[in-house]
């Protein structure tokens, strides 16, 4: 059974396709890499997985998974820094499939907390507002959250953006530990350096698909070439696409 | 002397008691729910609301007089009517919120006026317009208590979504269906807390002792349960403050509670530790680290 299944998805916004006409399966536990240009729908792909944006056609499917099950890291985060609210709190909120509405959090969810946060190597930072925090220091704190979120599908969105090296090496090993421990990891991603290396498995998206499968064999420059040429603007006349007419008749 | 100042008004008149514990009440509810439209940066969306329930307690009035009982009943219908549709239009088209509401209370507000004047006189829309919390009888202070009671059960249920959704929505929205059901809730809550202080307070000051004490609060804590009981503490002193100095000055009791909360909050904005204006000319020398 597939993590996920693609079945001709197509995502966009006011009708436009932003993904389009996508097709595949990502096996469990696979570390996949999805690159492409700004404005390939990489974010918008990932959106459509976790489910906050809904395709305007074909389906994407979980294999079984809840949407409790996603771990679910955005690109540009919607969070009010200034709100009154400590890191520890903040964390623990990755607890809310356990706790939900009322759960309390008890000693044994506490160290858990705790654990998280030092994994991310923000000892010490426990009672600090969020509004403190550097943005290296955020994005930590974000990583212990996705961590606490125990979750089989974690779905990262450009991670590792305006981060310094060290942040970005501390969590990547935390990325490369979650492939370890058999979870599903997909990451939008813009250095190829680092997918070349880590990522065994990429998705290059421009639009649609233009390679999918071992990082070896799909990061050619070629196929870079490709995407590159492929995102072009919405065109605001463009009429309701067809394919699956055409493919129907073919039939 | 200073007993006769400070307490002996509540020992002599049931009228004063009474308005005390309705100030009490409105401090217990209204006070958190304003910390909350602070920080979700909603303060003028109360002040909104504020004036989208006066059509609603126009008809009350024009229906059966001064009543208050029908009065809160009409607010409420109308406030929880505006509140949900501004609500519903937010979220399914993408107009802001701010701005839907805008445009529904501006809408209220000259409706609420229109109804009022067409029975009664310039006094009665003054009592709208400001309240009179010496005027409680025991069936309101009745319905202020309760709904004082139910928006701390309620709150109390919606805390944690709230408190996400203020922080992360995103979030929220990724591991729980309970964000919009949370904010309707917190929507509710707002009416139910502005149609209580529309009994003491009028409805263009109801609002005042949901935000006042939030901003006061603020300026002396970083903590949001510190917050919380910083505001309701701040509430109740104005409360009781300005019942005191109507009491002894004859000045409308409504704004008599409003100016003490303002003179409060204008102490903070100036001492306040958390960014309070002295804090920041006279910092102190830096720190090592």
């Amino acid at each position: 059974m597939a993590a996920l299944h693609f079945r001709n998805v197509t995502l966009g916004y006011d009708r436009h396709p932003a993904v389009h006409h996508l097709k595949g399966e990502v096996a469990p536990g696979a570390l996949l890499a999805v690159i492409g240009p700004n404005g390939a729908g990489k974010s918008t792909l990932l959106r459509g997985i976790v489910g906050i944006l809904k395709p305007l056609d074909g389906s994407i499917h979980l294999g079984g998974l809840d949407s409790r099950d996603i771990a679910y890291l955005p690109q540009s985060t919607e969070i009010d820094r200034s709100f009154p609210i400590s890191v520890l709190d903040f964390v623990a909120t990755g607890l809310w499939r356990g706790t939900g509405l009322f759960g309390g959090i008890g000693k044994v969810a506490r160290e858990k907390i705790l654990r998280a946060i030092a994994s991310v190597g923000l000892n010490g930072f426990e009672n600090r507002p969020i509004g403190t925090l550097s943005g290296g220091q955020m994005q930590r704190v974000l990583f212990a959250r996705v961590l606490l979120q125990d979750a089989r599908l974690i779905v990262l969105d450009e991670p590792f953006n305006a981060i310094d090296s060290k942040t970005t090496a501390d969590l990547l090993a935390l990325v490369k530990h979650w492939h370890v421990e058999g979870r599903t990891v997909l990451a939008a991603l813009h250095d190829m350096e680092m997918v070349r290396t880590h990522f065994s498995e990429t998705l290059v998206l421009a639009r649609g698909p233009v390679a999918w499968g071992p990082t070896a064999e799909v990061l050619t420059p070629e196929n870079l070439m490709v995407a590159m040429r492929m995102c072009e603007a919405f065109d605001d006349s463009a009429a309701a696409c067809s394919a699956d007419d055409a493919r129907s008749r073919a039939a | 002397m200073i007993y006769d100042a400070l307490i002996g008004p509540f020992t002599e008149f049931e009228f004063m008691r009474r308005a005390l514990a309705a100030v009490i009440a409105l401090s217990l509810a209204g006070a958190p729910i304003g910390v909350f439209l602070m920080l979700r940066r909603m303060s003028l969306v109360g002040d909104a609301m504020a004036h989208a329930i006066l059509p609603g307690a126009a008809v009350g009035f024009l229906l059966s007089g001064l009543n208050l009982f029908a009065m809160t009943a009409g607010g409420l219908a109308a406030g929880f009517a505006v509140a949900i549709l501004a609500g519903l239009v937010a979220r399914s088209t993408g107009l802001k919120e701010d701005a839907s509401l805008a445009t529904f209370y501006l809408a209220s507000l000259a409706l609420g006026v229109t109804i009022v004047s067409i029975k009664g006189t310039n006094i009665d829309l003054l009592h709208v317009l400001f309240g009179n919390i010496l005027a409680m009888d025991d069936q309101t202070l009745l319905v202020v208590a309760f709904n004082a009671t139910v928006t701390l059960l309620v709150l109390a249920v919606i805390y944690r979504p709230l408190v996400i959704e203020s922080v992360d929505p995103l979030f929220l929205r990724t591991v729980s269906r309970a964000g919009g059901p949370a904010h309707l809730a917190f929507l509710a809550l707002v009416v139910i807390n502005l149609v209580n202080g529309f009994q003491a307070l009028g409805t263009l000051l109801a609002v005042g002792l949901m935000i006042l004490p939030a901003g006061i609060a603020r300026f002396w804590s970083r903590d949001l349960t510190v917050m919380i009981c910083l505001a309701v503490v701040a509430a109740a002193v104005s409360g009781y403050a300005g019942l005191v100095l109507s009491f002894q000055t004859r000045v409308p009791s409504g704004p008599a509670i409003i100016l003490v909360a303002s003179a409060l909050y204008i102490v903070s904005v100036l001492f306040g530790r958390v960014g309070g204006v002295v804090r920041q000319l006279f910092p102190g020398r830096h720190l090592e680290a």
